[in-house]
């Protein structure tokens, strides 16, 4: 095999290894130096409640979207004007393999994850989740996975196959490098924790929501992450065998997908998808929960049509695991083949059809209040609506053979994952920002980001429709004066700028609001009406002293306006909580070890680092701690220092 | 249970099923002159209305707390296989497989 250890002889990674090394050495030195490793390893490192873990993943989305988006500035600078040399081919095809990585897997998942895990239990009026030391085993899989993936590019070399990774340009004989074992490896144990998150909520959601809570009256978000985390148990396995599969072909000289000795490259394409095309509806279902919330929540209306909103959810997510052919109509399938999958492709629209006309309803004669949260959902609903019109249009497999592996292919998918995905977490961050820490984001500089973000998304995007429709194909490095394409690529160039400057202002926004934003929002700023305002902000570690009785949709909203919504001194027991563990940040380490090994095709010392992962398991069926408890009377004493009355 | 009566109607009516079932596979293998391919159809269908018979009326798989979980369980998996296993092969084994 061929490698260098540390990728050498180009001056930017040169400064790129040189800037992580200083800035870990900076990062150690200031947590000894203020003295909060204890602090970290008790509060952060080892602990199982959901909220932490929760802030957690939004953190590292944050830090994974500024990566993925500096990956999307170098190729939108890369094709700002014809003929440029600012990266050569090679890297320019490491980028955009690690852009669509690094924002599908380790910026959108752990965002949604991370939300799911704040809200759902407070939702449902529970004080955790069902497993929780599994929460945060899924947690620290994912994190060392993403760092795993991340140090691609400065050791070893990123893959550059595609965030697709398709074979047979994916396997040894095309790719000898091994910056396609990284992806091989690292997504395998990302997927890991996100199979645990699945099963672990699905079982949260059945078996812990607070008495009289049914399944018709949960919260429109809690439905969302039900059907998605059933869906990730339905298609995380395939991904699973997919990727072992192509680890076998690439490490141990087996030939699953290589035409040579009996294999099929197309096989690796229809597993993937069939994985790949529930995953988008995974990241978009629970984006669409938290729309339905906010909306309502900010047009002071019960969310319209809310069976069917749930009709069209489970409709959406039946209809996802039966569409993945559309992404490779021109293998030159059978026509009974191609014209099903355009059938249930174009299916979908109507579920997504209903949902956005339930929006659009719950708004009708409500009292729209102009805040953050509530832009960011205005600005979906039309951004939205044209990816998914271009997706009708990429659904006719006919019309697919024009369009397929084109920009306007890019176009369409930004412009359904963008609106889709990233305007929703910026929607709910902005709704429950209190709620997770206290304090509101700045309004004023929100507008900021959200004007800059959304002219900037329209700029970037809009103009690739047209490349697109010109022909230009997706993953060229460069392109020549005679195509035509320069003005529009040049202004989408300084389109992505505007959207960077976009992020920029959430930055500042995060700062400034930490810095200087009032600590007294109250436990439910927004005049809100699902569970989790009816606790304080932050919320404390308990949740809910008393455990709420539901008897309506939007209980909180009734409580408040029939003045129920006290507690009483009496119901406050002591309250059952679990404690901290260590083993699942060891035990992630160790995948991470053992999977470093791997993608370097060292098996004997990855060998004996997965003792290590064996050793945790081992550790944590003898471990009998039971929890602890929390006294009734330190329960009161911090529910009166909100309360007030009690 | 609500239908507690003194004759296990059910479980009469199933063990003379499941032997109808196994007699009719055995007398379709041995008894009849259809291709290989059609024999194997025949008792494969005869085999799924087996399965069930033997879940439904002897394991009880409708009956109890989790009946209905069992009930959405299978059906989901059988769901999840038929897509996954009968879905590949349709999609890779006509058009460019067949040229």
């Amino acid at each position: 095999m061929k490698y260098d250890f540390f990728v050498t002889g180009d001056p930017i990674i040169l400064m790129s290894q040189i800037g992580i090394g200083l800035t870990m050495i900076g990062l150690i030195a200031l947590i000894t130096y203020l003295k909060k490793w204890t602090y970290l390893w008790k509060e952060w490192f080892t602990t199982v409640d959901h909220k932490k873990i929760g802030i957690m993943y939004i953190i590292a989305g944050v830090l994974m979207f500024f990566r993925g988006g500096v990956d999307g500035l170098m190729m939108k600078a890369q094709t700002s004007r014809p003929g440029l040399e600012l990266l050569n081919a090679q890297h320019y095809d490491e980028i955009f393999t690690t852009h669509g990585i690094v924002m599908i897997l380790f910026m959108a998942m752990p965002m949604l994850i991370g939300i799911m895990n704040v809200l759902i239990p407070l939702q449902i009026g529970a004080r955790d989740v069902a497993f929780p030391k599994l929460n945060a085993l899924s947690f620290w899989s994912f994190f060392v996975a993403a760092l795993l993936f991340n140090i691609s590019f400065v050791i070893g070399g990123s893959p550059d196959a595609g965030w697709t990774s398709y074979f047979p340009l994916a396997g040894k004989e095309f790719s000898p490098d091994i910056g396609n074992n990284y992806y091989a490896i690292a997504l395998q144990i990302s997927g890991i924790g996100t199979l645990a998150t699945g099963i672990n909520f699905i079982v949260t959601i059945l078996k812990m929501r607070a008495p009289g809570m049914k399944l018709l009256k949960m919260p429109m978000f809690t439905w969302t992450s039900l059907v998605t985390s059933v869906l990730i148990v339905a298609a995380f396995p395939i991904l699973t065998i997919a990727l072992l599969m192509m680890t076998l072909d690439r490490m141990f000289g087996a030939h699953f997908f290589t035409v040579a000795a009996g294999g099929d490259p197309m096989l690796w394409l229809n597993l993937f998808w069939l994985w790949g095309h529930p995953e988008v509806y995974i990241v978009v279902l629970p984006a669409f929960g938290m729309f339905s919330e906010v909306i309502a929540t900010f047009s002071r209306k019960n969310l319209f049509g809310y069976v069917t909103m749930v009709v069209s959810i489970v409709a959406i997510a039946f209809l996802s695991m039966l569409v993945w052919v559309h992404h490779f109509y021109t293998m030159g399938n059978s026509a009974a083949v191609n014209s099903v999958f355009s059938i249930t492709t174009m299916m979908i629209a109507i579920p997504t059809g209903v949902k956005i006309f339930n929006w659009l309803f719950t708004m009708r004669k409500g009292k729209i209040q102009f805040s953050n949260a509530m832009l960011w959902s205005l600005a979906f609903i039309p951004c939205f609506t044209i990816g998914g019109v271009t997706g009708v249009m990429l659904a006719m497999a006919a019309a697919d053979y024009q369009y397929h592996n084109t920009m306007f292919l890019v176009a369409h998918f930004h412009y359904v994952l963008i609106p889709g995905v990233v305007f929703a977490v910026f929607a709910g961050l902005y709704y429950w920002w209190p709620k997770m820490f206290g304090f509101a984001l700045n309004e004023k500089i929100g507008k900021w980001h959200f004007w800059l973000f959304v002219i900037g998304f329209n700029l970037t995007f809009m103009p690739m429709f047209f490349v697109g429709l010109d022909g230009m194909s997706r993953r060229m490095y460069t392109y020549s004066e005679s195509t035509g394409w320069a003005p529009w690529l040049g202004f989408s160039a300084v389109g992505s700028l505007v959207m960077a400057a976009g992020f920029a202002a959430l930055v500042y926004n995060l700062y400034w609001s930490f810095r200087y934003a009032s600590r007294d929002v109250g436990s439910d700023p927004w005049d809100a009406r699902t569970l989790e305002w009816a606790t304080a902000s932050p919320v404390q570690e308990y949740n809910f002293a008393v455990i709420p009785e539901v008897t309506e949709l939007d209980q909180f909203w009734k409580d408040k306006k029939e003045g129920t919504n006290k507690i009483k001194k009496e119901d406050i027991k002591d309250i059952h909580m679990p404690s901290n563990s260590a083993v699942p940040i060891i035990m992630g380490v160790a995948f991470g070890i053992v999977g470093f090994f791997l993608v370097f095709e060292m098996f004997i010392l990855s060998a004996i680092f997965s003792v290590g992962i064996i050793a945790c398991l081992i550790a944590n069926s003898f471990d009998y701690d039971d929890g602890y408890h929390i006294p009734a009377k330190k329960v009161l004493e911090t529910e009166r220092k909100w309360r007030g009355d009690l | 249970m609500k239908k507690q009566s003194m004759f296990p109607l059910n479980h009469v009516l199933g063990f003379v099923l499941s032997i109808a079932l196994t007699v009719g596979a055995v007398f379709i293998v041995y008894q009849t002159d259809f291709s290989a391919s059609v024999k194997m159809n025949i008792i494969g269908t005869l085999a799924i209305f087996q399965a069930l018979i033997q879940l439904i009326m002897f394991m009880h798989i409708t009956e109890g707390k989790s009946g209905g979980i069992n009930i959405i369980n299978i059906a989901y998996a059988i769901f999840l296989a038929i897509v996954v296993v009968a879905g590949s092969i349709w999609v890779l084994t006509t058009g460019h497989a067949a040229m």
